[in-house]
């Protein structure tokens, strides 16, 4: 399914090439630009667009330059001038402009505005806390009794997470690595359902919120690795000398290779989801014909049931390999029969 | 210029053809994964769980390889 999309991409870009070659902009509806527009991150929020007006929530632009020093500004004053306070953004980056009016590309802009991501990851992050305090604290009002409210929704899931991911996968040391393994599944989970909303940010599409997801995930794996994992690595056992030599770097580049994966697989996923479902949407405004609509309609609205589902299977898939990769971090010599990490 | 036309356009074809061998060859995998996985609950639907779970893993490790496959064509196709 992820993999569909690709040969749209292609053609996508071939669009854009004739485009330019002609300069009809105005005029050619291109699929390729609205598509990346709505799965990129953007400095403000896009809502909608009618023939005459564009609902846009402007994001503060908080942005740092050796010359000019800390400056901050909304992002709609961009779409008055093209040009303000020295600074210019195009393609959604920000450059510093001369006096002339021109691009000064010796000037190392640091862009830290609250992007639409970056909104988006505070208000998960807000409606995370709130919905789990609120589990925590019913949790601990019916101890020994049954869940109440919202609690008896995710308290399943909890234990499933518990009894199913952590304790299979990790065995009896995993009580430590709880709480991030709820927090990955609940965090990825929440963000994948949020970008399936009309006018949610793409955060989990987002390849720089994967990177850290998977940083964060290698970083953890090191710490708590034991000596038997690295005598794994370093010193596979059971392995004839002239094999070492090629062991040795494989299973250092799979250490690598591990949070990568993680990193791709979600991202790719996600990413994939939202530009078939916006393929499909964007035949109607391809063809210009209404008569496109109930097809395209039906297999979108088909594809957003499937990523509802998408959006469950990678946050267990990651919460699941994660916990795989702690596992064989932690994991004793006792029970090297059961070789999880491979 | 049609040379430089020329040699985007095929590096465009070599991605389109590229992600279309990463989706066969994900789809064969994981479509192998999938008829195993029911065949085994078949015979044994009481350890229907634990062969869903080991199904998933193994189907998440094939579609990650597919999906570096993927990057690259999606790098070339982009850049």
């Amino acid at each position: 399914m992820s993999l569909a999309s690709i040969g749209s991409f292609a053609a996508i870009q071939h669009d854009e090439i004739v485009e330019e070659e002609t300069g009809e902009e105005e005029t050619v509806f291109n699929p390729g630009e609205m598509i990346l527009h709505h799965i990129a991150d953007s400095h403000e929020w896009h809502l909608f667009t009618t023939e005459t007006f564009h609902a846009t929530i402007p994001l503060p632009i908080i942005v740092y330059s050796a010359g000019k020093g800390l400056s901050v500004f909304s992002s709609s004053r961009f779409s008055h001038h093209g040009t303000y306070n020295g600074y210019k953004i195009h393609h959604e980056h920000i450059y510093a402009v001369d006096s002339a009016g021109n691009e000064d590309a010796s000037v190392k802009v640091y862009d830290f505005s609250i992007t639409k991501n970056v909104l988006s990851l505070i208000e998960s992050a807000v409606l995370l806390l709130f919905i789990f305090i609120t589990v925590a604290k019913g949790y601990v009002k019916n101890k020994g009794k049954a869940p109440s409210g919202v609690q008896s929704f995710f308290e399943p899931i909890v234990s499933y997470v518990r009894d199913e991911i952590a304790i299979k996968m990790i065995g009896p040391k995993y009580e430590r690595f709880m709480p991030f393994l709820l927090t990955v599944f609940f965090f990825i989970w929440f963000n994948n359902l949020l970008g399936l909303l009309p006018g949610g940010a793409n955060l989990t599409g987002n390849i720089a919120v994967t990177l850290m997801l998977a940083v964060i995930v290698f970083i953890m794996t090191l710490i708590n690795s034991n000596g038997y994992y690295w005598k794994h690595i370093l010193w596979t056992p059971g392995v004839p000398l002239p094999l070492r030599i090629i062991i040795l770097p494989i299973e250092i580049i799979g250490m690598i290779t591990k949070p990568f994966s993680l990193m791709i697989r979600l991202f790719a996923n996600i990413t994939a989801g939202h530009i078939i479902i916006l393929s499909f949407i964007g035949l109607i405004f391809l063809f210009k014909t209404i008569y496109i609509a109930p097809l395209s309609v039906g297999f979108g609205l088909f594809m957003t049931f499937l990523e509802l589902f998408v959006a469950l299977i990678q946050a267990f898939v990651f919460t699941l390999l994660t916990a795989m990769y702690f596992g064989s971090a932690v994991e004793e010599h006792a029970h090297d029969d059961h070789d999880h990490g491979h | 210029m049609l040379n430089s036309i020329l040699l985007d356009g095929l590096a465009l074809a070599g991605a389109g053809i590229g992600a279309g061998v990463a989706a066969l060859a994900a789809g064969l995998g994981i479509g192998r994964i999938g008829s195993s996985a029911v065949e085994s609950i078949a015979r044994q639907p009481s350890e229907s769980g634990k062969i869903q779970t080991a199904m998933l893993i193994a189907a998440a490790l094939i579609e990650g390889v597919a999906l570096f496959g993927v990057v690259v064509c999606l790098l070339i196709a982009l850049a």
